[in-house]
This record gives C-alpha cells, structure tokens and sequence, in this order.
C-alpha cells in the first residue's frame, strides 16, 4: 500500500538514503535538550529519584511560590494560570495518545473536551433536568462516555486511510459545537450555571475548590496528570504500545506482521478520548459554568501544537508543550491576541526544521527496558546512554 | 450527547423536525438553491481533489486560498464602489468589473496556492517527511493564512458588496429561477469542463495525469515533477478565486478570516463524494452535496443543520464506498 501512496524515490536512491540516515540518526533526533537528557540518564537510579520527587513537590509548591519572573500576575491571577497549563497538559498528554504514539491526526479533539464539559454539567448542574450526582463521580462517567463517542467515531474512518480520520474529526469538533447550539437541551449560548465542585469547605465556610480560587484544582489536575502518566507510561511499555508505534511507523507492515491495526487504532482513539473528556469535565468543574462558546477548531489546532511543538511521541515533551502553550499567551499578555497566528506559524516551521518538537520521541527497544537498552547502547563506540527521560520515570513507576 | 436524550426526552422537541410537506412544498426552489450553492463548493472541491491526487495530501489550506480570494473580491469590488445597496451603474460597467474582480480573485489565490506550496510542502517534499508532517504542516498553514488575514483585516466580517439585482428569468414547476443562480451554475460548469478538457487533452495535462499515477515513472519520462505539482496548486487556487466570485454574488455579506473552514469541509466533503482525485466527481459530488444539504436543511429545520448533513455524507460515503461515486483515480482518466 505505501507503494502507492505519495512522492516515491528511487529503489537505488532508497537504499542510499536510507544508510546515509542510519549514519546520521544520532544527531539528526537528539532534542534541544539533548545534552541535558544525557546527563539525566547517566545519573544513577537513587539521584534520579530525588531529582524526580524535588520536582513533583516544586510542580506542587507551583502556585503559591509564585516566583516573581515567571509568574503572570498583573494580567492572569497566578494560581488559575497553573490550572490553566496542567490542564492543557494533561489535554496533550491525552492527544499524545493518538497523534504520537498511533499517528492518528485528530483534529477534532476539543470535541471530546466538550463532550466531558457537557457530561459534567449535565449530571451537576441546576439548570440540566437530568439526575445528578456528586462532582467528582462525573469524571469517570465523563470519561466512560467520551470514549463511547471515540468508538463511534473511530470505528467508522479508523478502517480508512490516516488522511481521512484528520478531515472527519475536523468536521466531527465542528459539529459538536454546531449541535449544542442547535439542540434545545443543551441551552446554547445560555449555558450552564453553577456546575459542581468536589465537596470540602474551607476555613471560613467558603467552598474548598471555589471557582476563583485555582490553587485546589491545580492540585487536582496535577494529581490526575502523575495518574494518566503513569497509566499511559505503562501502556506505552505493553504490548499495546509496542502495537502503536509499529502502526505509526509502519501500518502495512505492522498489519503483516499480525498486529490487529485496526483494533489498536480504535484502543488509542478511544483511550485519547477519553483523556480529553477527563479534562473537559476538570474544566467544566473549575469554571463552573458551559456553554457553546469555548469549543471551537481554533483550540483544537492549539492542543495539536502543543504535542507537536513538545515532541509527537513522548509524553514528557507533550507535558511540556501543553504547558508551554498555555503560558505563553497569559504570560505576555500583549501577544495573547495573536496566539492563534503564533501557534499556527510555529506548527509549519517545527514540521520544516524540526519535525520531533522539542523533546524528541526515540526509537528505542520497548520491550526490554532499561538494562537491556543500556547494554546495547554501551557497545564499544558509543559513547553515551542515551536513554529518553520517560523511560527511567516508567520503569520506576 | 444524542444518546442523553434518548434515554431521557426533553419537552423541548422542536429542535428537530422532519418537515415532509415543507419539503414538498418547497422541493424545486430547494433544489436549484442548492445546485448553485453545489456548483461552488464542486469548484473548491476541484483544489482538493488535484491536490489529492497528485501529493496524496488533504490540503486544509485550500479553504485559507478560497477565503483569500473572496477577500480580494470584497476589496476590489469596494474600491470600485460597489457596496450594501444594488449599484446604479450601467450593466457593461457591472460585468467589466466583475470581470476584473474576477481576475484579481483569481490572481490572489493562485498566488496564495503557489506561496503555500512553496514554503510549506515544498521542504518536507524534499525531505521525504511521512504523511503524518505533511497533514500537520496543511493544518498549520491554513491557521496561519487564516490569523494573517485576521491581524489586517481583523475579526470582524467585511461589508456587503451587492453585484447586481438578481432578475427572475424562467419559471420551473412553478419556482422562479434567477439570473444569479443561471450564472453561477453555468460559469462553474463552464469552468469545470475547461479544466477536465485540460487534465485530459493537454500536454500539461497528461503530465498531471502521470504524476498521479506514478512520480517516479513520470520522472523518468521527462515529466518535470515540481513544475506539475506547482501547476496543481495554481489551477486549484484559481478555481477557488472564481468560487470566491460567485460565492459573494450569493452571499454578499459576511467574509470573514474564518470563513472558509466550514465551506472547506463541506468541499471536501464535495470531493469525497464524487470521488477523490477526480475531478468530474468533483462538480458531480458538489452539486449533490448542495441539493442534500439543502434538503436536509428543509427537513430538520435549521440552516445549521446543512453543516451536520454534508458532515453524516461524508461519514457514510467513507463507510459504504470511500471512493465516491465516479472512482477515485485521477492517474486513469483517459484522455
């Protein structure tokens, strides 16, 4: 099949370029970070766990240290800014799922996103005629019924060519936000109010997870983020994985060698869907109110650019570009206008000069983990491990 | 979301309906309102579909080459003085200005297909990027052509520009028809066969037709690859350019720097439909798309719904048969 698909080259000129790329490999995929990544990995096992819990506790010492440089203060309240960017990470982590690991383009993410937003305020809110339950069971629920929808979209384009699931799920987000305005129970532009929150109250009988105050969600997401990592840390290692990164590399071949494609394309979809609905319902939570207008392909676009620019394929890099994109516009208030324009340039030059994004996905060998890896790396005439930052935090996990 | 409701009905049911009589009633009007609307996504449809059956590329940009043009339309059409109200000029100096909007739209979106191709698909081409960069790249450039437009021209949408008085010409089944929807109609066909009689009887043509069947043949043979593909991209641009033309002669309001998106999905949609890389299927696919669409509209009772319509065909044509009605091959139509 990829005989027939796209600009070919030459058998002969195949060949040749093929060895020229084993040749240059090493350097060509090593991430702006790369010298730092190498020496992470050649810390040992006790230091890197240190490292890893001193930054667990400054990510959740994030909001109230509030270090002068970094912070957006004057324009963005601080501890909503860090909600604001665990969110889009976790959003990325979740869409790294099916655009890094599978290569399924989804350009429709936000649709699940919506999908969890509705689900919670459906089941929360006083303004939804339907039965409601406490906030925090909503997440699950939004998650059961995002993946639900991930099946029913996927099942239909994922036997198609890659190409096509890219325009179905661009015209699927815009659909979804089209049907809210459309259809009477889902109120439009009016909304839902006063979605609900986890239960605990504060000091001074104000509720604990209040809408204004972002320093509890932040918590929760942050929490919620070190669970998905570790979930799909370990899927990553599984067969399942291993089953995505044949797909993504190579379907025909993946198919041939008797891994069930179409199947495992449905797994990342889904699973993927499911992440975006999970955040969905934290936004819904923390903003309290949904309604049609937060939905759109923009942010769709802008959820892409986070994985991409952070590096399709390796959840730390997604991690980051999600946070990346998030801060940037509430940090320099004065480009905020022009994100989507900034985003979208920067979308076509990372795919020109840097395809990986920043922190570059590696082939690496799966299944045998660290020490394996690392006998192989160390033959004679290598001179580094490189090993990528995510397989160390896996194998602890 | 749909699946909520069923379980639980909600009192408010008429968001829905399925207006039979209203159908009916309105079954002709509905049609050549949606053969008109047809013709001009079969004419965006066109860019895709050569695009696809050259690169094998989706070029989601193709909306961002439309919206340019229609933008040019609206400039130029306001610099000659044309605005909301019918213009009072005589009928030569209508058409000559329409010509030369035509011209400059024609002209502004070529360009924006061959600036496109140029920055953007060029580089990965050479580089032999996987499918997965090249869609990534479509979708970036199209979001940055569209905020560029919208940093000059901001988010609001342009003024309306009225080309002429739509006149009632004939009378069909008891629904007139008008001199807008005869012009469109016969324009874009027009232009469709010019551009089928291109691809199939044309030097040019034939190097199109090769280079979708095999690059590395057609190279061989001494067909110059990039020259073709960039030929690709300016015929799709300036189709689109002559959409655009007739897109505000229908629409005279409303352009604005997100406005191609959803015309874009429908287009493709369009091209799917009649079959990808094929560019008979492609006004064959636009002109059923516009009469279903407008169909559904009737019957659902909302004009939103002809997005939802046109998205569902799209969906189905993928599930029931992916390569649309007249086959996808662009490589094996005969000369």
């Amino acid at each position: 099949m990829s005989m027939s698909e796209g600009p070919k080259v030459l058998p002969g000129a195949e060949t040749e370029k093929e060895t020229i790329d084993v040749e240059a490999r090493p350097k060509r995929s090593s991430g702006l970070f790369q010298p730092l990544v190498d020496k992470w990995n050649a810390l040992p096992r006790p230091i890197q766990w240190l490292w890893l819990i001193i930054v667990v506790v400054i990510a959740y010492l994030l909001p109230i240290l509030d270090i002068p440089i970094l912070t957006t203060q004057p324009g963005n309240d601080w501890a909503l800014a860090c909600f604001s960017m665990a969110s889009y990470a976790l959003i990325a982590v979740g869409l790294n799922v099916v655009v890094g690991y599978a290569g399924l383009l989804d350009l429709g993410y936000v649709a699940f996103f919506a999908v969890g937003s509705y689900t919670a305020a459906l089941l929360t809110s006083p303004d939804s005629p339907f039965a409601h339950i406490p906030y925090l069971w909503t997440i699950p629920v939004a998650m059961a019924v995002t993946m639900f929808f991930g099946v029913v979209l996927g099942v239909p384009t994922l036997r198609l060519r890659g190409d096509y699931l890219a325009i179905v799920t661009l015209g699927f987000g815009e659909i979804v936000r089209i049907l809210a305005t459309i259809i009477p129970a889902l109120k439009g532009q009016v909304g839902f109010q006063n979605v609900g929150r986890p239960p605990g109250t504060a000091a001074d009988g104000t509720p604990l997870f209040a809408n204004s105050n972002g320093t509890p969600w932040y918590w929760l997401t942050l929490t919620i983020i070190i669970i998905v990592l570790l979930l799909v840390g370990n899927l990553e290692r599984s067969r399942v994985g291993r089953a995505w990164i044949a797909i993504r590399e190579d379907e025909d071949a993946a198919e041939i060698m008797g891994v069930p494609t179409f199947r495992y394309k449905v797994w990342a979809f889904a699973i993927g869907a499911s992440v975006g609905g999970l955040s969905g319902a934290l936004f819904a939570g923390q903003v309290g109110f949904v309604n049609n207008q937060k939905f759109d392909v923009q942010t769709s676009i802008l959820f892409l650019a986070a994985v991409v620019l952070g590096g399709a394929g390796n959840k730390v890099g997604a991690l980051l570009g999600g946070v990346i994109v998030a801060y940037i516009p509430l940090r320099f208030t004065a480009i905020a206008n022009y994100k989507y324009l900034i985003f979208g340039i920067a979308l076509v030059l990372i795919m020109i000069f840097r395809s990986k994004g920043l922190l570059p996905a590696r082939q690496r060998l799966l299944a045998y983990g660290r020490t394996a890896y690392q006998r192989v790396i160390s033959k004679p005439g290598t001179v580094t491990p490189p090993t990528p930052p995510e397989a160390e935090k896996g194998a602890a996990s | 979301m749909l699946d909520l409701l069923l379980v639980h009905p909600v009192s408010a049911n008429d968001w829905i309906s399925f207006d039979i009589p209203s159908l009916i009633q309105n079954f002709w009007s509905a049609t050549f309102d949606g053969l008109t609307f047809g013709a001009i996504y079969g004419l965006i449809a066109v860019g895709y579909t050569l695009v696809y059956g050259v690169l094998n590329l989706i070029n989601f940009a193709h909306s961002e080459v439309f919206i340019v043009g229609a933008y040019a339309v609206v400039l130029v059409l306001s610099a000659l003085g044309f605005g909301p109200s019918v213009p009072t000029l005589p009928l030569s100096s209508i058409i000559l200005d329409l010509v030369l909007a035509l011209i400059i739209a024609m002209l502004a979106s070529a360009a924006t297909a061959f600036v496109l191709e140029r920055v953007a698909y060029r580089p990965l081409r050479k580089r032999n990027a996987p499918r997965l960069v090249f869609l990534i790249t479509a979708i970036g450039a199209s979001f940055a052509i569209q905020y560029t437009i919208f940093l000059v021209r901001g988010a609001n949408a342009e003024p309306a520009v009225t080309m002429f008085q739509a006149q009632p010409v004939f009378d069909v089944f008891g629904t007139i028809i008008n001199s807008q929807q005869i012009i469109i109609v016969i324009a874009a066909v027009i232009l469709m066969i010019l551009t089928d009689q291109f691809i199939r009887r044309t030097r040019v043509g034939r190097g199109i037709r090769a280079v979708a069947q095999d690059p590395d043949t057609a190279t061989l043979m001494g067909v110059n690859k990039e020259r073709i593909i960039i030929i690709t991209f300016i015929v799709g641009g300036i189709l689109a350019g002559a959409a655009a033309l007739f897109y505000v002669m229908l629409v005279p309001s409303g352009v604005q720097y997100n406005g191609g998106f959803v015309l874009g999905v429908k287009a493709f949609a369009a091209a799917v439909l009649g079959g990808i890389g094929n560019v008979r299927g492609a006004l064959l696919g636009g002109l059923l798309l516009g009469i279903i669409g407008n169909y559904g509209q009737i019957l659902l009772g909302d004009s939103q719904w002809t997005d939802v319509v046109a998205f569902v065909i799209l969906v189905l044509v993928l599930l029931v048969k992916p390569t649309g009605i007249l086959g996808t091959s662009l490589g094996r139509s005969r000369a």
